[in-house]
């Protein structure tokens, strides 16, 4: 009996060896629960954020910088040991509530065996901690890139960093970003994010269980270095930027300068504007709803995004497609006595001589001129009714950008107000409409919205006589070939480039004998076009749109001010002010234009309704 | 009487094996980056045990083969009397009065109290007139086993207590019938079903059990009164484990029971261990995360694991395949050792080594299943791997005296398995 005894005996001992190894191999190789779980509690993946790239003028002026800050972590599981917590608190300027309070919410929001316990540190009191770090287990510093900037001035298109949002974290492809980490927003930090960020570089570590590092995972193999972002040259002049600031300041509006060689932006404003550094990550919650709040929208960026009724402004296309369509021909007169008569209906135009040549009508901004221009165009025997006449018009609008967005590499882009003939049908019924239903658009006012930046880009497709390049900020990208290829291909204008001669001729005279001779510029020969927008709002916008010099342009530009009245008053000077100190640099003498210069930089154009509720703070340094 | 010291070599192989991957493992569960070599720290703390065993060794190999039968009971009652003297000038660790210090060293009377009942265990079953029949005997031999747990108990060393149990097995294998085996079986069920729903919904449900029983059988007159006795009897036991639980456990232990049989969810107390042994052995993979490599052993996140956690460290650092060859050597030994007690011509002897062999089984199960999460949480080394000065000394005294009676059988007076 005890020999079969004996014999269950082995077999026992066998039978539970086996069951222990089987066991072992169910949770040692087949499931891989606690190799997961191992890895989140015992390894921490430090995360190595690169330098941010440096984003330069095209003068290869610094404008923007990396300023350090610091995020205070605290690893997860949580087991503080022997922590001197009055001490810690006490260097952290935090009551001991609120140091329970965040230790419970950073159990809670854990990842990656790391929590944040304090955002943004400041370099300060970041010294003061980092040197006594050793005594508090389980914390430690994660340096993160915010911004800083050289010049108070360029806000909008340099737009600004933030904190990923749950969306983006949701919509990338190929994970890189994690939350907590900081991308672009707005402006060129947002378009070129993928060329500035770099790579971030990762370093794993074992912690034990109160969070301190042990030691290099898998003798840092998987660690991974950082690789800085690529700098970047823009095509904006800080100087001549920050000199249209000035001359914007307290007004509401925009410019837009283009070099219409290269489609280079070289400036691009929108006031009222803001100082970049109060929009940066350390800042940014102290002056957001600040800014929210604003009834002038300063962190609006009017430049790209405002459609304003390009006004007079619009003529010297409307000459073009006139020239282009048959309607008119470059010798076409038109007599004018001061109005347009449509039925009983009477359009207004200014004084000026009787009959009028195509040149005469640009610079004394002719309205009966181009009513008749457009009633033309719209009557043509080509086409056989108003809706295809139409259509064949905002075709070749579109061939100058207009109502479309033209691809600059600023976030926020608007492509503007330009209907098809559809919408007049849904509007008045098939066929029920003709020109004299739309002939507001013939001198700029109507269903119309151009942003500065496509008025400006008129003015560069002008000079250029028939295309342009797609207006865009980016000069050089550090370690990349080129600029994006879309920057480097002519778009041509429908529009054949004989016929623009007359037309600039027009445009010419306007700054000689027009509308903007009062503030001509000696030696420089400007070809422009003002404009008055009407505003059912408030006072008329104040609008302008040019190139010089007119032999070899360098720069195009449009100005538009709110609310400021004659296009002759402000947006021309303003604009003539700006080619002057792009065209002749720091050799402009102590300018016979000191007044002018003074008058715009002192007047506060803001509307009186909005006066109150600005807040200055949000502007200076 | 002279016989011929033949050691045997394959135990002693498996010996020294099992030495070896403990000192190694002690070594890398102690671990700190850039600090001492195996020979110090712990690990060589671990080596100087297994050399003054090896010194004790020679000794035991040069007693007399008959020493320690002659002895036998003298071993019992000094080492009972050691676990008395514990009791009342023993020093407290972790909440258990089981340590006697000597100078900068402490002795844990416990360890050796296993060895010592070996031999009253032994010695009473080996004696010419015992019957399993006698009530006499029995009492005597539930006494012999008893005095230990009790006192041990009463250090507040439950693990080392239980250990005691596994000399059941030895009972068994001499003859003691299966029937306690399945008692103690459905003891277990009992105790298990009043902990998950109380004892008044248990008894509750086995009287409603029975009474449907009843209404099938209730024609057959004879069958009432015996089962009527059972019900009683059940109820009973069900109560005062009830009682025991609620009333004789600490709150600790009573935890740790619950936690082993899921009653409560708890990964943060008791519970705790448990769960972070079961992550670094999961975590080691089929073949590990290589010596001194293991991130969870290294991080400190299991407690104890130089001692009844060990086993975290060979999982997670050697893998299955090492925690399988672990189990694989254990197996081989206890296997090795009830052969040699099987082979043992006289009947103390076969006792003796059987009882080691048990002793060894029992700790190896529960400490491994305790790792793994099939057994409760019981505080118990295990064996010969476990960082610890008593237990390493008592395991090899015992093992070497075992192999000491094992080497010296040729002179002995061939008996059959009785
Ligand atoms: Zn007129």
């Amino acid at each position: 009996m005890n020999k079969l005894r004996s014999k269950y005996i082995y077999f026992a001992v066998v039978l539970i060896g086996f069951i222990y190894i089987l066991r072992l191999f169910q949770i040692q190789v087949l499931d891989d629960k606690y190799v997961n779980i191992a890895e989140r509690i015992s390894l921490r993946k430090q995360t190595v954020y690169p330098q941010r790239g440096l984003i330069f003028d095209r003068n290869k002026k610094l404008i923007v910088y990396n300023d350090p800050v610091y995020d205070l972590m605290v690893s997860v599981p949580i087991r503080l040991k022997g922590i001197d917590t009055a001490a810690f608190c006490q260097l952290l300027q935090i009551e001991r509530e609120e140091f329970d309070t965040r230790l419970a919410k950073a159990k809670r929001a854990s990842y990656r065996g790391k929590s944040v316990f304090q955002k943004n540190i400041t370099n300060l009191i970041y010294a003061r901690v980092q040197e006594r770090l050793f005594e508090f287990n389980g914390f430690f510093f994660e340096i993160r890139q915010d911004r800083n900037y050289k010049y108070n001035s360029a806000a909008h298109l340099l737009g600004y960093l933030g904190e990923v949002n749950r969306n983006e974290l949701k919509a990338q492809s190929e994970v890189y970003y994690e939350q907590g980490d900081f991308n672009g927003k707005k402006g060129v930090e947002r378009f070129y994010e993928n060329e500035l960020r770099g790579v971030k570089g990762e370093e794993y570590f074992y912690v034990d269980k109160f969070g301190v590092a042990r030691g290099s995972y898998k003798e840092g193999k998987l660690d991974r270095e950082a690789i800085d972002g690529n700098n970047l040259l823009l095509s904006i002049d800080i100087a001549l930027q920050q000199y249209g600031e000035k001359l914007l300041d307290n007004k509401m509006g925009s410019v837009v300068a283009i070099e219409p060689q290269t489609g280079e932006i070289l400036a691009l404003i929108s006031s009222p504007f803001y100082n970049p550094e109060k929009f940066n990550i350390q800042n940014r919650g102290k002056f957001y709803n600040m800014a929210i709040n604003d009834p002038t929208k300063p962190i609006f960026n009017r430049a790209v995004s405002a459609p304003y009724p390009p006004g007079s402004t619009f003529k010297p296309v409307m000459a073009l497609l006139g020239i282009e369509d048959g309607a008119i021909s470059k010798n076409t007169h038109f007599g004018c006595q001061g109005y347009y008569r449509l039925g009983r209906r009477i359009i207004k135009c200014h004084g000026h001589t009787f009959s009028t040549s195509l040149q005469r009508s640009i610079a004394s901004s002719c309205n009966t001129y181009y009513c008749n221009t457009f009633k033309n165009m719209m009557q043509l025997e080509k086409y056989k009714n108003t809706e295809a006449a139409y259509n064949s018009w905002q075709t070749y609008l579109r061939s100058f950008g207009i109502g479309n967005k033209l691809g600059i590499d600023i976030s926020g882009e608007y492509r503007g107000w330009l209907k098809d003939a559809a919408f007049y049908d849904k509007m008045h019924g098939a066929g029920r409409w003709n020109y004299a239903r739309i002939i507001s658009l013939s001198f700029g006012q109507g269903e119309l919205g151009l942003t500065p930046l496509q008025i400006a880009n008129i003015a560069a497709s002008i000079a250029n006589k028939g295309y342009y390049y797609t207006p865009h900020v980016v000069r050089q990208l550090e370690n990349m070939e080129s600029i994006p290829e879309k920057y480097l291909v002519k778009n041509y204008t429908m529009i054949s480039p004989d016929n623009f001669d007359p037309v600039i001729e027009g445009m010419q005279e306007v700054t000689i004998s027009g509308t903007a001779a009062h503030i001509a510029i000696p030696g420089i020969n400007i070809a422009g076009k003002t404009g008055t927008v009407q505003n059912p709002h408030g006072k008329n916008h104040s609008a302008y749109m040019a190139f010089a010099p007119v032999e070899n342009p360098k720069i195009a530009i449009a100005v538009v001010v709110e609310e400021a009245g004659y296009g002759s008053a402000w947006a021309a000077p303003i604009a003539h002010l700006m080619i002057e100190r792009y065209l002749m640099g720091d050799s402009i003498g102590p300018s016979a234009r000191e007044y002018l210069e003074k008058k715009m930089i002192d007047s506060d154009l803001i509307p009186y309704k909005y006066k109150s509720s600005r807040n200055k703070s949000l502007y200076g340094k | 009487m002279e016989s011929k010291s033949r050691i045997d070599i394959l135990s002693l192989i498996l010996f020294v094996a099992i030495a070896a991957l403990g000192v190694a493992s002690v070594y890398s569960a102690t671990y700190e980056l850039g600090a001492e070599s195996i020979l110090e720290g712990r690990s060589g703390k671990q080596l100087m045990w297994f050399g003054v065993s090896a010194a004790i060794g020679v000794i035991i190999f040069l007693l007399n083969a008959n020493f320690f039968e002659f002895f036998s009971m003298y071993f019992y009652v000094a080492l009972m009397l050691l676990l008395v003297v514990v009791l009342g000038i023993g020093s407290d660790i972790n909440g258990a009065r089981s340590w006697i210090k000597i100078g900068s060293i402490s002795i844990q009377p416990s360890e050796f109290a296993k060895y010592g009942t070996a031999f009253a265990v032994s010695t009473l079953l080996s004696s010419i007139d015992f019957s399993w029949n006698k009530g006499k005997d029995l009492i005597k031999i539930a006494a012999v086993i008893l005095l230990p747990m009790g006192l041990i108990i009463l250090q507040g060393d439950t693990g080392s207590a239980l250990v005691f149990l596994s000399f059941f097995l030895v009972f068994y294998r001499e003859g003691l019938t299966p029937a306690i085996i399945v008692i103690g079986l459905v003891a277990v069920i009992i105790f298990v079903l009043t902990l998950m729903f109380t004892s008044m919904y248990f008894s509750g449900g086995v009287v409603v059990l029975f009474l449907i029983f009843y209404a099938f059988t209730y024609s057959n007159k004879k069958l009432l009164i015996p089962s009527l006795r059972i019900l009683g009897i059940v109820v009973l036991f069900s109560l005062s484990v009830q009682f025991l639980f609620d009333n004789v456990l600490q709150k600790h232990q009573q935890k740790r029971i619950q936690v082993t049989l899921n009653l409560i969810e708890d990964n943060q107390g008791a519970g705790y261990n448990v769960n972070q042994s079961k992550i670094a052995i999961g975590s080691g993979g089929a073949s590990g995360k290589g010596f001194l490599n293991g991130s969870h052993t290294k991080g400190n996140f299991i407690p104890e694991q130089e001692t009844d956690f060990i086993f975290c460290t060979i999982g997670e650092e050697g893998g299955w395949v090492y925690s399988t060859l672990t189990i694989g050597l254990f197996m081989a030994f206890i296997l090795r050792l009830y052969h040699l007690g099987n082979r043992a011509k006289k009947k103390f002897k076969r006792i003796f080594i059987c009882s080691l062999a048990s002793i060894i089984f029992f700790h190896v199960i529960v400490n491994v299943g305790m790792t793994i999460g099939l057994m409760p949480v019981i505080g118990i080394p295990l064996p010969l791997i476990s960082y610890g000065g008593s237990s390493v000394l008592a395991f090899c005294i015992f093992i070497l005296t075992a192999l000491k009676m094992d080497a010296s059988r040729d002179g002995d007076l061939v008996s059959t398995y009785a």
